[in-house]
């Protein structure tokens, strides 16, 4: 059995089994079960899709989460052809929890920059699980400059539970860095499309996420805090996270009824974790939709556009 | 509490913690060096401690009062309240906590605004109110924020942004994030124009609040021993199991790392900022007078005038 399943994954597994059982079984006996497989793979089908329709809020984000959903190198290999990595900030080091570099977009050449998880544990921890440090937003930084200065389109992929609270990223300046970002996204001459791929956390994920449009997969999630740490300070116990999950809203669906973003881009049955290629092919039909509305406008309105689109963010009454 | 505060009757004691504005109280023990200071030799010192000089925590109103000109000055965005667009509620309803906290600081969010003057300079200035739910930014501060940088832009004016925040607030969840981008976009036209700002960063400075407009001056101040970090030190302590440096993430940790351009005593802000923003735009602070006498200034053309220079 497969132990990445999550826990409300399990019926799915379950009947994956048996559908597994049955099919090697038929090989053996030279029994023909072809009718019965179909059966139960459509009855598997619409188990998924029953149980995919009512997820909470706190299981979108352990799918979210999930140790096989594709992370940035994987939307790279299946996007992109001819991809360069770039590497380091150009004074301290190299983060190996931000991908950056360019490669081509259908011919295209575009910049991507994207934090990147890791899948066992020593590649998490090469990783430090997805949560950049200051040098990995300035190797971002480094990138959006590039793109401006070559007029390359800029993609970006947000995965992270957020950027890294440790000593050395105190003392380097992670808030600084993740600032100078936000300044440059807003201003950057070049089109920018984000999409939060899996976990969308705190100023961490914003610090690569404002551009012309922002997108998420229809599983990941996009919040000011993470579930687990809003609990622990509003409800003083982390175990309150699914009450967090649910009030503060950090689904595609919730952010896209909030006209927070601008679109969701629908996965594969099952979620992103079930067929990587089916969701990479999602992704790169809606940003080349995307970078088709862009690219025409001029940088002047583009930059217009996306100030007046970060202006107007905001809910409040006035007496 | 010390046997001196026990002679006193209960009536004058005065319990100084958590209090953001000047204490009217009598007397007031400083939570630093312990002393008891008479209330009003603390207030003339702008709320900081005249024997330790520990910086104690200042309410925006009178932080604002004490450091502008007393003409001309007019309040941005005053009528701007937050509104609860989730019905967010965890141990409490968001609303009860809004009403509670206007209750207790007497402001309607965590942030004024002030057009105004310092010495003369035309200058808009914001300042956060710790005391309205840990001075944390919801839409209410990203839009008065904006605002302020956007009547700044009009009038040519430097602002001044005086923080003091735990972060975003939760409450208002993905769209208090979204108020990082929208203020450093308000930043991101200042700087186009190469209208000054200056940021001033008081204790707390934490979270989204540090990781946006905070760390974008194009002048970055801090008052003595103000706690400015991205994550809270306990969560980095939880994260990295081993004991913070001493005066890990304090001013003047800041300093020596390199973050911050330098460190003012509260008493001497009003000089050294209008010192600053003078020589950035090419004009002359006006002689100081007494504070608050507003037949000292010119309240018709206080943003022309160049009293020193002509």
């Amino acid at each position: 059995m497969n132990h990445s399943y999550l826990e409300f994954e399990q019926p799915i597994a379950d009947l994956q089994a048996k559908i597994q059982e049955l099919s090697s079984a038929s090989d053996d006996m030279d029994i023909d079960v072809a009718e019965e497989l179909s059966k139960l793979q459509t009855k598997c089908d619409t188990l998924t899709e029953s149980i995919f329709a009512k997820l909470t809020p706190w299981q979108v984000s352990q799918v979210a989460r999930h140790p096989n959903r594709p992370f940035t190198l994987d939307y790279i290999r299946l996007i992109l052809t001819d991809f360069e990595e770039l590497h380091g900030d150009r004074a301290f080091a190299d983060d190996p929890a931000i991908v950056a570099g360019i490669g081509r977009l259908q011919g295209q050449s575009v910049a991507i920059i994207g934090q990147q998880k890791g899948r066992d544990t020593k590649e998490k921890l090469r990783r430090n699980f997805g949560m950049p440090k200051p040098e990995g937003y300035r190797k971002a930084l480094r990138i959006m400059k590039l793109a401006e200065k070559f007029k390359l389109p800029l993609i970006t992929l947000i995965d992270t539970p957020g950027a890294y609270p440790g000593i050395g990223a105190e003392e380097r300046g992670q808030s600084e860095a993740i600032a100078r970002n936000l300044i440059t996204l807003a201003d950057l001459r070049t089109p920018i499309i984000c999409t939060v791929i899996g976990e969308g956390g705190s100023g961490g994920a914003l610090a690569i996420g404002v551009g012309d449009r922002v997108n998420m997969l229809e599983y990941s999630t996009y919040s000011v805090i993470s579930p687990e740490g809003c609990a622990s300070i509003l409800w003083k116990s982390a175990e309150k996270a699914p009450e967090a999950a649910a009030a503060m809203g950090i689904t595609s669906a919730r952010l896209k009824e909030l006209e927070l973003i601008d679109r969701v881009v629908p996965e594969p049955l099952g979620g992103a974790h079930c067929d990587h290629k089916a969701t990479a092919m999602a992704l790169r039909e809606v940003i080349v939709e995307q970078l088709g509305q862009l690219s025409p406008l001029l940088y002047d309105d583009l930059i217009a556009r996306r100030s007046e689109r970060l202006r107007q963010f905001g809910e409040y009454k006035e007496s | 509490m010390s046997w001196f505060d026990k002679l006193m009757p209960s009536r004058v004691r005065t319990d100084s913690r958590n209090r953001g504005s000047v204490p009217e109280g009598v007397w007031v023990k400083c939570d630093s060096c312990l002393n008891v200071l008479y209330g009003a030799e603390l207030e003339r010192n702008i709320n900081v401690c005249p024997r330790c000089d520990h910086h104690r925590r200042i309410g925006a109103r009178d932080r604002l009062d004490r450091l502008l000109d007393a003409e001309p000055r007019s309040e941005l965005g005053a009528g701007l309240e937050s509104v609860d667009h989730l019905k967010f509620r965890d141990t409490k309803k968001y609303r009860d906590r809004l009403t509670q906290a206007a209750k207790t600081s007497e402001e309607t969010d965590a942030i004024i605004a002030v057009h105004g003057a310092m010495r003369g300079l035309p200058v808009v200035a914001v300042a956060f109110e710790f005391n309205f739910m840990g001075g944390s930014m919801g839409s209410v501060v990203g839009e008065k924020f904006t605002r302020a940088a956007e009547v700044a832009l009009q009038h040519n004016a430097t602002l001044i942004c005086f923080s003091a925040s735990g972060g975003a607030r939760m409450q208002e969840a993905l769209m208090s994030l979204f108020q990082m981008a929208k203020t450093s976009a308000a930043l991101a036209r200042l700087s186009r124009q190469s209208v000054p700002y200056i940021s001033v960063l008081t204790d707390p400075t934490m979270g989204g609040v540090s990781a946006s407009f905070a760390m974008l001056g194009d002048v970055i101040v801090a008052e003595p021993r103000a706690l400015i970090g991205f994550a809270g030190p306990r969560v980095i302590e939880q994260t990295v199991r081993e004991k913070l440096p001493d005066g890990f993430q304090r001013s003047e940790f800041l300093l020596e790392h390199g973050a911050i351009d330098m460190i003012v005593d509260r008493r001497e802000m009003r000089d050294r900022l209008s010192n600053v923003i003078g020589q950035l735009t090419g004009r002359q602070p006006t002689p100081e007078t007494v504070v608050a006498d507003p037949a000292e200034d010119d309240p018709q053309s206080p943003q022309d005038a160049n009293p020193v220079a002509s």
